[in-house]
């Protein structure tokens, strides 16, 4: 069993900020993390490695500093790492990581599965997974919470619906994307740590992937023409009383008079 | 523009959130296209004509009764490439998101996901969304016209479309759609009572100040007499006393209802992307400087364990008689 994983690092996203006059959003310093939704396919790759047998890879698209994420599920025990780095890529939308990642799958070669998490936290579109099974024709499983089996070239998953779950058979190889509900991620050892640091990440730029630019970075399909702060919330109001009852009476009135009831 | 919505039915019923983007579509103007794929699509085809959805593409096949990545994108390239919409808007739903992923990396359209607003712009369409959690609030245009412009729209953002006079129009597409590689076996509902969060109108979410799993029904209670649906915190989630479907925040669901209580959440970020875009938001937490009060509208400090089941009270008496 061959899995890819398909992770993005992110900013904190409680530190961002909007440049309004300059259009523009605001980055903390720093490395960033592992995309949180991303920890859940990295541990769902290692379960089905200890469970099937086979090979985990990380593939993310980003800077020298997306490095640093690659590195941190090196040391969760994934076996090998792939940078997609090159400046054509800046500005890169959802769709256009979704053909980078696609040509990085095609020159990985031959693999079974294609994990992701179901969405980054900064861009929250949930399309990368989706594009990808796209791009490349394959089968794709989206907001999967469980697998209840894999091997022998298909797979059994409960794929997450708005009132319960799908239970999805797919040949392989297919894309899936999962949530939070499918595992509990491990901690890396120190050993871990260790190993990581010493392993390669395997480089590649547009070139290696065959990608000329077109369709990517400053020549993505969409374009974002204004950024700014979220409508402020309305000052809110405390509501007090003697007793729970008062304090009821007075929300009850409250909601009504606005007309939220 | 012309527009395309996609529609989505279940057991037999066109979801909410369908009426709510042909809403959104109708406010664009130009032409309007609903296309509906399901095992006997006529069978809803009319309802949607009915409320506005202009000429409905109706699309039957028994491979269609469940809803199926690779069916309905190869059903609705066929649809795309005969009609040639300008834009294509379906529910930001699980099946909507996965669904539109696909379509537009097939056909190399741009996309705009979770979309909150749209707007024209000369002849452009301008799609609003939220990112970074909420912090971040951008307008996206499409590049070139030479693809549909792929769009999911958050549900209960815009009101449901009730009227309009349309047309059924009955669409065959070749066979070789429904040759699929993945394939639904089993449909499970796990509602738990609860509605579904997507949809409602009003959530009341249990945080960590409920101290454990005995006392959830003094959330959920006051759930049911608004005729809520039940959220939790991540925190609630993890110790096990809720399970995940419920969970709101960015691990979780992002919803915005027209009313969220929060009973005994602190407010940590996490769960604030999820919920911060809700119309009105009480909060109770007996710790007066809790983050949640800096969003809400109304914050009551006191005890959950008091203040719950007198709201519950309150609002039984004067919503159910």
């Amino acid at each position: 069993m061959n899995i890819v994983v398909l992770i993005k690092q992110v900013p904190e996203i409680a530190l961002i900020k909007v440049n309004e006059s300059a259009n523009k959003v605001e980055f903390p310093q720093g490395p960033g993390v592992v995309n949180p939704h991303d920890e859940y396919a990295v541990e769902e790759a290692l379960r089905i490695k200890e469970k099937v047998d086979g090979k985990t890879a990380v593939m993310t698209v980003g800077t020298d500093r997306a490095e640093s994420a690659l590195r941190a599920c090196l040391a969760l025990g994934i076996d090998e790492a792939y940078l997609i780095s090159d400046d054509l890529f800046t500005g890169s939308d959802s769709q256009a990581i979704g053909k980078i990642l696609s040509a990085g799958l095609k020159k990985f070669g031959d693999f079974d599965l294609a994990l992701a998490g179901k969405q980054a936290v900064d861009s929250d579109a949930s399309q990368v997974p989706a594009a990808v099974a796209g791009t490349l024709g394959l089968p794709q499983i989206m907001f999967v919470r469980k697998f209840e089996d894999i091997g022998g070239g298909k797979a059994t998953v409960q794929r997450m619906t708005e009132d319960g779950y799908d239970v999805v058979e797919t040949s392989l190889p297919a894309v899936v994307s999962v949530v939070k509900e499918i595992n509990e991620p491990r901690l890396p050892s120190l050993k871990g740590k260790m190993a990581a640091k010493k392993k390669e990440i395997t480089r590649w730029s547009a070139a290696d992937l065959g990608l000329d630019g077109s369709a990517v970075g400053e020549k993505s399909g969409s374009r974002t023409v204004k950024v700014a702060p979220p409508p402020p919330r309305p000052k809110g109001e405390f509501i007090e009383g003697e007793t729970p009852e008062e304090i009821a009476d007075k929300l009850f009135d409250k909601l009504r008079e606005n007309q939220v009831l | 523009m012309k527009t395309l919505v996609v529609a989505f039915e279940k057991d037999g019923r066109i979801i909410p959130a369908v009426y709510e983007v042909i809403e959104a579509a109708k406010s664009l103007g130009g032409e309007l296209l609903t296309a509906v794929l399901a095992a006997d699509a006529e069978a809803v085809a009319a309802d949607l004509a009915g409320r506005g959805g202009g000429k409905v593409l109706a699309v039957s096949n028994p491979a269609l009764a469940h809803f199926n990545d690779e069916s309905y994108a190869a059903a609705l390239q066929e649809l795309i490439s005969k009609y040639k919409p300008s834009a294509v808007l379906s529910p930001a739903t699980l099946y909507g998101k996965a669904l539109m992923g696909r379509l537009a990396a097939i056909l190399e359209g741009p996309m705009a996901s979770d979309v909150t607003g749209l707007s024209v712009d000369g002849d452009k369409l301008v799609a609003t969304r939220p990112s970074y959690g909420g912090s971040v609030v951008a307008d996206v245009t499409a590049v070139s016209d030479d693809a549909p412009f792929f769009v999911t729209v958050r549900p209960k953002i815009y009101s449901e479309s009730t009227e309009g006079a349309g047309e059924v129009i009955v669409e065959m597409v070749p066979d070789s759609c429904f040759e699929t590689r993945a394939r639904v076996t089993d449909v499970k509902v796990e509602s738990g009572g609860s509605q579904n969060l997507a949809e409602a109108d009003v959530i009341v979410s249990a945080g960590r100040g409920i101290k454990g799993t005995e006392n959830v029904g003094v959330v959920r209670d006051l759930a049911d007499a608004l005729s809520g649906a039940f959220g939790a915190s991540r925190a609630v989630v993890d110790a096990g006393w809720v399970p995940y479907a419920s969970q709101v925040g960015q691990t979780g669901k992002t919803v915005n209802p027209k009313l969220y209580i929060a009973v005994g959440i602190s407010g940590a970020i996490q769960h604030l992307v999820g919920m911060q875009s809700s119309q009105t938001i009480v909060a109770i937490n007996k710790d007066k400087d809790a983050p949640i009060f800096n969003i809400a509208n109304y914050s009551i400090v006191g005890d959950l364990f008091e203040i719950a089941p007198a709201l519950t009270k309150k609002f039984k008496q004067e919503l159910q008689n």
